[in-house]
């Protein structure tokens, strides 16, 4: 997406956000000031070293946790402003987030599951479970509709929970190593569905230590001890191809 | 030789004259590898020296075309049945750099290595955006699989770079923290060790 197509409000804002863990000598900057913002149509991964803040990052920018500076800005509305049960409704609406560990609930089917936010939202589960087959289709697993968690291989989870956190048009997806326990393919499967996602107008952050799912954002960018320390920007493919190339055929010819 | 080799495979297919193999060589290989046709004409000079291909005519519009021969064929099927050598492993500019980077006084190697990073996962996402494409374009053809094949390779090159790059920077905090230790160590532990010393004869 250019710069002249960016809308100017982005779907998640970080302004200037710090999280420190314990007090005094124990003190943990887990964050320091990092400011982000995620705008409709893009992907953004993080990438950093573990205990380089890339969890907590998503915890807040998914208001499963409170910053102690700065403040958490979601479709415009400032997250901290909200009161418990508010903050439930925008993560609800909002936002989809897949935890590293799935968090499934083991007495529901797939289906169920993922049609869960939904039913919360008011839906009616037939509807819900309408939407829910949608879901699992776009991530080819159709025939895992009525399987209980227990039921399912860990790819066959994260598919689910992947699912779960697509469904209801969210504007905005966490994703915290969404590929973590995929086999190669798989994983780019599931990452060329949160890239139409993207493509479709979401917005989308997903936290991965692995450079060549990484490469599926629009943007990558580099955490170290909770600072936000660079990031890459998107070039036009031909140009860099062609440079690579002449790289490439220097070095065979010698 | 990639290029000798890659002609060859090209013309056991059947003749060809020096500008079909030039484009044909580049839609294998997605153009990666450019090739001139004076580099194809010089190459098809010295296969012919060696006898692995033959002169085989013009056509009506002066197109001068070459054949493999049986010697030809052999050498192809040999470089098929035998790994490419590891035993010079192609000179990296970037190894070098570093090499040289960490004995260079002055030098910001860390930044040399977070530029480098950058850099090279903006040309990780460039190729995986073509991936992507060649993915939706595929039509399953022979052709097709080889260009993914080559992007593949260029992916995975570039994300093992990458993985190096991250460990070069651990290395580097590891290295420093050590050199750190081993400077203050002389005059910081002892007068530490005399105190722990001084607190315990209290209790002693």
């Amino acid at each position: 997406m250019t710069e002249q197509l960016k809308p100017a409000q982005p779907v998640l804002h970080l302004d200037r956000v710090s999280r420190v863990h314990g007090h005094g000598a124990s003190e943990v900057h887990a964050l320091r000031a990092v400011d982000l913002c995620v705008y409709p149509g893009e992907l953004v991964a993080v990438m950093g070293p573990s205990g380089s803040g890339k969890s907590t990052l998503l915890t807040l920018a998914g208001g499963l946790d409170s910053p102690s500076d700065g403040r958490v800005i979601v479709e415009g509305t400032v997250l901290g402003d909200l009161d418990r049960k508010q903050q439930a409704a925008v993560r609800r609406r909002s936002v989809g987030y897949v935890f590293q560990d799935y968090n499934l609930i083991p007495g529901l089917t797939a289906a169920e599951n993922i049609g869960l936010p939904r039913e919360l939202d008011g839906v009616s589960a037939r509807a819900a479970r309408k939407e829910a087959l949608v879901a699992l289709e776009e991530l080819g697993i159709p025939e895992l509709a009525d399987r209980f968690p227990d039921e399912m291989s860990g790819g066959q989870q994260q598919r689910v929970a992947i699912a779960r956190a697509l469904i209801g048009d969210r504007r905005l997806v966490l994703a915290d190593e969404p590929t973590g326990a995929l086999d190669s393919t798989t994983g780019e499967s599931v990452l060329a569905v949160l890239r139409a996602r993207c493509d479709a107008g979401a917005a989308a952050m997903m936290v991965t230590h692995e450079a060549r799912h990484a490469a599926w954002a629009d943007r990558v960018v580099f955490l170290r001890d909770g600072r936000l320390v660079d990031e890459t920007a998107r070039q036009d493919a031909g140009t860099l191809l062609v440079t690579a190339a002449a790289n490439a055929l220097k070095g065979k010819d010698q | 030789m990639s290029i000798r080799h890659g002609l060859l495979a090209l013309l056991d297919q059947g003749p060809r004259y020096g500008y079909q193999l030039r484009s044909e060589f580049e839609a294998r290989t997605g153009a990666t590898w450019p090739l001139n046709v004076g580099q194809v004409y010089t190459t098809l000079g010295r296969l012919e020296r060696d006898g692995l291909v033959e002169s085989a005519g013009e056509d009506d519009e002066g197109h001068q075309f070459y054949a493999v021969t049986e010697e030809g064929r052999a050498e192809l099927r040999r470089w098929f049945d035998s790994p490419v050598p590891r035993t010079n492993p192609p000179r990296d500019e970037l190894a070098i750099k570093l090499a040289m980077a960490v004995t260079v006084p002055g030098v910001d190697v860390t930044g040399v290595v977070q530029g480098q990073r950058r850099h090279s996962m903006k040309a990780l996402q460039d190729y995986t955006r073509l991936k992507g494409r060649a993915l939706a374009a595929d039509t399953g053809s022979g052709g097709d699989l080889a260009w993914l094949l080559v992007l593949e390779q260029l992916i995975f090159q570039t994300e093992a770079e990458i993985r190096w790059l991250d460990h070069c920077e651990s290395r580097l905090g590891q290295h420093a923290e050590r050199q750190a230790a081993a400077t203050a160590e002389p005059g910081a532990a002892p007068p530490a060790r005399r105190a722990v010393k001084s607190r315990a004869r209290g209790r002693l």
